[in-house]
């Protein structure tokens, strides 16, 4: 009884995407930068070392309380690049648009694009519009592409995590799911909830600039952090514990995922950033992005241990402690 | 509970997890939750690893979507396919096998599906699409079937003609007679689910004590409120004196919620129905009563339903009794997969296997 066709749940992340990658993308594409996994490509050319990534974004509704799809759209691809150990520089911006999308919207997301680019300070440099038949998308589809170059000296990968490292996150969980959750379905909870929708390459620069020691960087976005850890510690050949009361999740959150029925530990975050790196150095990058403006609530949420081997654990309130496992099936569909 | 510090809550589970073990001595106590939202919350919470070897807990038939029989799943199936159709559920229902699909393959496959968080949703679609015929697929215990009788009564009140129901709502006390009278079953103590309770009440459940002597506690799912009430059932157990104990008070009065129940059994009566991998056990569902049968979909929308195959080799039945361990099923991990589920105690993330499978069968082997 396989699955012959295309099903929501290959495009949430977990589980089931990375089926699809693996058997059918992988195989077809198979190349050295690809293999090696990281949150896009790293590649050398003539002694210039890049980051390249790319990303589409099929968000509903396309605006929401804390950012819309043309911020998404220059951000999520921003933060790909930084999460390198890169400086993103120039993005590319492909546009699929349905006919009959209002062009005073369009204008409204072009200029939140601007704007995203400005403050992360990379420039759209080329891009594309396509436009198809009433009801061929919802919309509009935006793709954005972008390059950036490596920091001199760092070495960023999902495979340098290593037992004795401290795990670092940037703030509360949870959040940019959450905002467009209640913004499809019109759901009030007792606090609105705002996306995190956020530019991080300021901070990574200032992070790796003081501490080029920094082993791994990931942002944890579709599947949540609990997805990203799993692909880390499967990716080292590590194992990693968490301590359920360092996790930041804000009660709003807690309110809205205890109603709903979701863990906060495997929702989509679009400004948040996973630091690992050895204990020596954990003051400093916590003093670096406690200082920055997308860092405040940074904090040690865990740590790397040498078994069991690429799996990551909880320990919980009461002293329990279970397994943490990848996102499966699709929590929220269309939320990037 | 919420206001709590995480000092507080772990001196208050350091107490329980201590006296558990203090009171259960050497004797072996087999405790089955009978909701799978106690079986999930268990497993987050690492309850499992705080209780000595010889307290162990067995998941119970208390997941709406893995009792549900594959009958039902192919008519839902057939359904979906007719063109006049739309299909609502909730998001659960879309990965449980049927005998040869399930709704998400017919999703993909173009079927009009669409995924609800309040039957009352079903309504608004039902409006939008005057020409199409609304079918929301109606699972659960006591705690969703008021909603969805809520729903007929609003959709008689709009004078909404094109909405129907695909009833397949459970009671659970009925299923816990028969899991008792049962032989192979051995429970010594129930963890009964809280929101049940805040449905009906405590008194449905007072012939656990009457017939069967048997140690019950109503519940709630915070990591504490479960380990308190292992601890109030191991305690019973070592007094030997079996009750019926609400545990759950601050949400669950003893009498329930009148209104919800007044709602319900104003569009629904008790009705013999099937529970998958056990059977057909008698008054334990829930069927739409003859003033309301214009709301029932079996009823006036005529569908044609493959004939039913069951998947060999499949142990959910005995899975849901507690006489199985997810973990002894030959299928489990290796053809079933909660990506692939081949049972449904697979399926739903409040299943015991997808549960028992998501969080590592409850062991972290550190």
């Amino acid at each position: 009884m396989s699955s012959e066709r295309i099903q929501m749940a290959h495009g949430s992340g977990g589980k089931l995407s990375h089926d699809l990658v693996k058997n059918i993308m992988w195989p077809a594409f198979a190349n050295d930068i690809l293999g090696a996994m990281h949150d896009g490509a790293q590649c050398t050319i003539n002694g210039v070392r890049l980051a390249f990534s790319t990303d589409s974004y099929v968000v509903k509704p396309l605006f929401f309380a804390g950012g819309d799809i043309g911020k998404l759209a220059v951000c999520g691809t921003v933060n790909d690049v930084a999460m390198n150990g890169a400086v993103p520089l120039y993005l590319s911006a492909g546009f699929v648009l349905e006919e009959g999308f209002p062009i005073e919207i369009l204008k409204r997301i072009v200029a939140s694009m601007q704007q995203a680019a400005a403050e992360a300070g990379v420039y759209i440099v080329t891009g594309d519009t396509k436009v198809v038949e009433k009801g061929a998308v919802d919309g509009i589809y935006i793709n954005t592409a972008g390059i950036g170059q490596i920091i001199d000296g760092i070495q960023i990968s999902g495979q340098n995590a290593r037992p004795g490292q401290d795990i670092i996150l940037n703030g509360y969980l949870g959040e940019h799911s959450l905002a467009v959750m209640s913004e499809r379905h019109g759901l009030e909870f007792p606090q609105t909830v705002v996306s995190d929708c956020a530019p991080l390459n300021r901070l990574v620069a200032e992070l790796l600039t003081a501490v080029p020691q920094i082993a791994v960087l990931r942002d944890p976005t579709r599947g949540g952090l609990a997805t990203t850890l799993n692909e880390i510690a499967s990716q080292s050949q590590v194992g990693i514990m968490l301590d359920e009361s360092s996790i930041p999740v804000s009660p709003a959150v807690q309110a809205a995922c205890d109603i709903l029925g979701f863990d906060p530990l495997y929702l989509a975050n679009e400004g948040k950033m996973i630091v690992f790196v050895d204990k020596e150095y954990t003051a400093e990058v916590l003093r670096i992005m406690q200082s920055h403006i997308y860092g405040r609530e940074s904090r040690i949420i865990g740590e790397v241990v040498p078994k069991p081997c690429g799996q990551v654990g909880l320990r919980t309130r009461i002293g329990g402690v279970r397994r943490l496992d990848m996102l499966i099936g699709d929590q929220l569909p269309r939320i990037c | 509970m919420l206001t709590m510090t995480d000092e507080q809550i772990k001196k208050a589970a350091d107490f329980f997890t201590q006296e558990i073990a203090r009171l259960a001595g050497q004797r072996s106590i087999r405790l089955m939750e009978v909701c799978g939202t106690h079986t999930v919350a268990i497993f987050k919470a690492g309850i499992r690893q705080l209780l000595p070897e010889n307290v162990e807990l067995v998941s119970g038939p208390g997941c709406p979507v893995c009792v549900t029989p594959n009958e039902y799943l192919d008519t839902a199936i057939a359904y979906s396919k007719d063109p006049q159709v739309i299909i609502t559920t909730f998001g659960d229902m879309l990965k449980v096998p049927g005998s040869s699909s399930t709704l998400a393959q017919q999703k993909a496959a173009g079927a009009d599906i669409r995924i609800l968080y309040s039957p009352l949703e079903s309504l608004e679609i039902a409006k939008e699409n005057p020409d199409k015929n609304v079918i929301f697929l109606a699972v659960g215990f006591e705690t969703t079937a008021p909603l969805a009788a809520a729903t007929i009564l609003m959709a008689e009140k709009a004078g909404i003609t094109n909405f129907y129901v695909l009833s397949a709502h459970k009671l659970v006390p009925p299923a816990l007679r028969v899991l008792l009278m049962s032989e192979n079953s051995r429970v010594d103590g129930l963890l009964l689910p809280g929101h049940v309770s805040s449905m009906i009440g405590v008194k449905p459940y007072e012939f656990l004590i009457d017939e069967f002597s048997t140690p019950a506690v109503v519940a709630g799912f915070d990591p504490l409120d479960i380990l308190q009430s292992i601890y109030m059932l191991v305690k019973q157990i070592h007094e030997g004196t079996p009750q019926l104990e609400n545990q759950y008070r601050r949400i669950a009065p003893p009498r329930g919620n009148e209104v919800a129940c007044r709602t319900l059994y104003k569009v629904y009566q008790a009705v013999d129905t099937v529970w998958r991998g056990i059977g057909n056990l008698e008054g334990s569902g829930l069927g739409i009563r003859e003033e309301y049968r214009s709301f029932d979909a079996k009823t006036n929308i005529p569908v044609t339903v493959e004939v039913m195959k069951e998947h060999a080799g499949c142990q959910c039945g005995q899975v849901l009794c507690g006489t199985l361990l997810p973990t002894a099923c030959p299928l489990f991990g290796k053809t079933c997969l909660p990506e692939h589920p081949v049972g449904s105690c697979m399926v739903s993330v409040e299943g015991t296997c997808a549960a028992w499978y998501k969080y590592g069968a409850g062991r972290w082997q550190g």
